[in-house]
């Protein structure tokens, strides 16, 4: 009788063992994007499955999660949790996340099931193929668990039409459609790694902890169930960035330009993360400027001087991005102040004590550069004159955040790049957007920019209210100011009852 | 401070999300398949057209000939979705491992005759590749398709053809006495031997097809139609004259998953069929194209296995397969 194997032999014979060396048809007809991007893999035999997992342990685990993950929503659903939250002012970060990420999620799904079918390595091929159903299910999760939410509040409704409609959502929308559309090792370095390894604590731990200050069991209990899935997603990314660079050195400065790419597309999304952490949350968790430091400053830096022994430097502008961390929230929460009545959510202005939390985080820039204009704001709301911009935003050509940021290092100039491709003018809000699209010019002209559209005539007409409709907008319960909502009175209204049973 | 919830008027505001309604025509609630699924493709205002397909936008319902109205249309009778999938499978298989210890416990595999279990080492374990092969069929069709409601049970079936594979490469280690002998010579036999020759072209041909559904065709319906209930009817039959019992039951997942996918593939070709002419016209086209390389492709394997009964069990397989398409709305 043969000796019983270890684990990764087994392993190896249930996986790798499974493919061959196609004699019927060419190999190049059956991967026929193996090299079109110019990365050269000599031996895929050399990929180290970061985790052994065969698909009856698969289907063991992800199922076991699932039961927990629903019976929890059942019982958030039946108790009304909604209830639960420590104020209304928290679901727009909710409904940011439905419109805004969730479809990412989905298209990690599709965009894993590309790579999965293409990428000519077994490894690799089964480990997108597993990432591909975890996309899904972290899509599914989050439209169940928003569901319920979607029944008492608005601004969620219409998330899929308006993802690829709304001015705002073409952030979120054009960054995935960017790695979906490029070939499948830079979208492996794209998702894998930069958004998934490099930058995803900043994305998850501030919505998941937000969920958890802010009393929604529903969000914090998906958050840990997706846990173990994005463990297993951080080690793909990093094995397939190593594995790239070990096979051959022409591949580093294909990949160094994608991390460039992929660190400033990914810090740009980021932005609506940075706003929610300072303005949205009424129970906040930490400063962007924090959470930057330490997710990206501190273990993005020990995650680089990794690297470099494989020659990778640190991605370009990245010491641009931890200065404009002084800055990023506050711009952006003006953006939307600015264009609530185009938005899908609410916003408001910060009390005195979110104010003076402001001040203290921010001891450089905010009570210099961003409390004045929030003072001027609230004495026009109060003289009933609440401010809102009429005239529509240039937006960025690569990243499509209107222009609104300033000069590194004149926080009161806003800056504009240009270039110019067969004969037309684009403009950029940064550096790092602006050689983005230089080296990709034929793709960022193409970019579906709101604004342009709407000028062009291309969503449903030319004014406002037009554009709304078009958008499938609830003119006047999903956008505008919170303190004119109808869901603001609705908690009110709830909150009144809640006391007058109390004092019974 | 405690208070009784109950006491409050909270109504909900809507039942379910405005492109559902939509669709019901009604403000009703919706199931969580129906939530998880609609609509959640992105079907609009692309930014970039890809590298990989410059004529194409990224999620193109072109890149099938077939032609729908409605690709939501194509409903899964299984209403899969991602929880409810994992939550079945993993039933499934924990039934499977229950048959594996089994089998184990009473040697049972020790039951085989020798000759018996030499064909079984020949036409079982290659078919792991070929199941393989599926997966990437699978794949291909998720990442092709259009529309969730037929790509996310494609990327369900993706994990089920890999599982299937791996269920034979455990069978395939518990035959060699837990070594990887028997899997190796399984996979020169797939390379090499003449009665494998036919089949691994046949999944060759289907690797480089580029419409999404003539591949749903080919693998769901014809392939997986022929070879499932060849190996695991015709074949299995055969061996329990020689003491294969235990091969029935560490078969009995593919059994059972085959008549399960067979509901999903049939439902979605019906539909299909259904819409227009040229739909069922194009779909019976690729049926028959497919159907016959598959019927020539696995009658050398079927007269290594079964001899002179191999052609027998071939013809059989192929009546029940052009009855069940005609059922579906295709002329065979
Ligand atoms: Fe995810
Ligand atoms: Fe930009």
């Amino acid at each position: 009788m043969a000796k019983k194997l270890g684990l990764k032999q087994r392993y190896g014979l249930l996986t790798r063992g499974l493919d061959w060396e196609t004699s019927y048809q060419p190999m190049d007809k059956v991967f026929p994007e193996a090299t079109f991007e110019g990365i050269k893999i000599k031996d895929w035999d050399k990929w180290q499955d970061p985790f052994r997992l065969t698909m009856d342990a698969y289907w063991k685990f992800q199922s076991e999660k699932e039961r927990k993950l629903y019976a929890v929503l059942d019982s958030f659903a039946q108790n009304n949790g909604q209830l639960s939250i420590s104020d209304v002012r928290y679901l727009n970060a909710v409904k940011l996340f439905i419109t805004g990420v969730s479809p990412l999620e989905y298209q990690a799904h599709r965009g894993f099931a590309h790579a999965g079918r293409q990428l000519p390595g077994v490894g690799p091929r089964i480990a997108a193929q597993m990432q591909s159903l975890d996309e899904l299910r972290h899509a599914q999760t989050q439209i169940h668990t928003i569901s319920h939410y979607n029944k008492f509040f608005d601004g969620m409704h219409e998330f899929p039409h308006m993802h690829d409609r709304v001015w705002y959502l073409s952030v979120p929308k054009s960054f995935f459609d960017d790695a979906r559309t490029a070939g499948p090792f830079e979208f492996m370095i794209a998702i894998g790694f930069a958004f998934e390894y490099v930058l995803t604590n900043l994305l998850f731990v501030p919505f998941m902890s937000g969920a958890a200050y802010n009393g929604d069991m529903a969000t914090v209990t998906f958050g840990f169930s997706a846990q173990s899935d994005e463990s297993r997603h951080m080690t793909l990314g990093i094995e397939v960035i190593k594995f790239l660079l070990e096979q051959h050195p022409d591949n580093l400065p294909i990949v160094q330009k994608w991390v460039d790419k992929w660190f400033w597309r990914g810090y740009k999304v980021l932005g609506l993360v940075a706003m929610m952490m300072d303005y949205m949350l009424p129970k906040k968790v930490m400063s962007w400027k924090e959470a930057w430091e330490i997710y990206f400053e501190q273990a993005g830096g020990a995650l680089f001087e990794d690297l470099a022994r494989y020659g990778l430097k640190p991605p370009k502008y990245h010491e641009q991005a931890t200065a404009d961390a002084e800055h990023l929230s506050h711009q952006n929460w003006s953006i939307f102040y600015n264009y609530t009545q185009a938005a899908a959510f609410h916003t408001w202005l910060p009390e005195d004590d979110e104010m003076a939390w402001l001040s203290e985080k921010y001891p450089n820039t905010f009570d210099k550069y961003y409390r004045p204009r929030f003072e001027q704001w609230r004495q026009m709301e109060k003289d009933g004159n609440r401010f809102y911009n009429n005239a529509l935003p240039q937006l960025c050509q690569t990243c499509q955040i209107p222009m609104a940021y300033t000069e590194p290092g004149d926080p009161t100039t806003i800056c504009f790049r240009e270039s110019e491709y067969k004969g037309d003018k684009y403009h950029f809000c940064s550096d790092g957007c602006k050689d983005i699209f230089d080296n990709e010019p034929e793709k960022f002209s193409q970019s579906w920019l709101p604004v342009h559209q709407i000028f062009q005539g291309n969503c449903g007409g030319a004014d406002l209210g037009d554009v709304l409709k078009w958008y499938n907008m609830n003119v006047g319960a999903d956008n505008m100011d919170q303190n004119v909502s109808p869901e603001q009175a609705l908690w009110d209204k709830w909150q009144a009852e809640r006391s007058r049973v109390a004092a019974e | 401070m405690t208070i009784d919830l109950k006491t409050l008027n909270i109504e909900p505001r809507r039942q379910t999300f405005g492109h559902i309604a939509r669709r019901f025509g009604e403000d009703r609630p919706a199931s969580r398949y129906e939530e998880g699924m609609l609509d959640v493709q992105a079907t609009k205002h692309f930014h970039y057209k890809p590298f990989w397909e410059p004529d194409k936008e990224l999620y193109d319902a072109s890149r099938t000939e077939i032609v729908m109205q409605d690709w939501y249309a194509l409903r899964d009778p299984r209403q899969y979705y991602y929880a409810t999938y994992n939550i079945a499978r993993a039933g499934m298989r924990a039934a499977a491992q229950h048959n594996f210890d089994f089998v184990e416990k009473r040697g049972m595999l020790g039951n085989l005759d020798a000759g018996w279990r030499a064909k079984v080492e020949d036409y079982l374990l290659p078919l792991r590749h070929v199941a393989w092969g599926a997966n990437m069929n699978a794949t291909q069709i998720c990442d092709r398709g259009y529309g969730t409601a037929v790509t996310a049970p494609a990327i369900f079936t993706a994990g089920d053809q890999l599982g299937i594979a791996q269920v034979i490469g455990q069978i395939g280690m518990d035959m060699a006495g837990g070594g990887g002998e028997a899997l190796e010579a399984a996979k020169e036999k797939w390379m090499t031997a003449d009665y494998w020759q036919g089949i691994r072209k046949l999944v060759e041909n289907t690797l480089v097809e580029q419409d999404w559904f003539q591949l749903f065709i080919a693998q769901n319906l014809v392939i997986d139609g022929i070879i499932y209930p060849l190996v695991y009817d015709s074949f299995d039959a055969s061996g329990q004259a020689h003491g294969a019992a235990a091969i029935s039951m560490l078969t009995e997942f593919m059994s059972e998953w085959f008549s399960e996918h067979s509901r999903w593939t049939d439902a979605v070709i019906k539909v299909a069929a259904a819409e227009s002419g040229t739909n069922a016209a194009k779909l019976s086209a690729w049926f028959t194209k497919w159907r016959d390389q598959t019927g020539e492709a696995v009658r050398p394997l079927a007269a290594h296995v079964l001899g002179d009964g191999g052609d027998a069990a071939v013809d059989q397989a192929l009546a029940t397969l052009n009855a069940r398409a005609a059922k579906l709305g295709l002329s065979t």
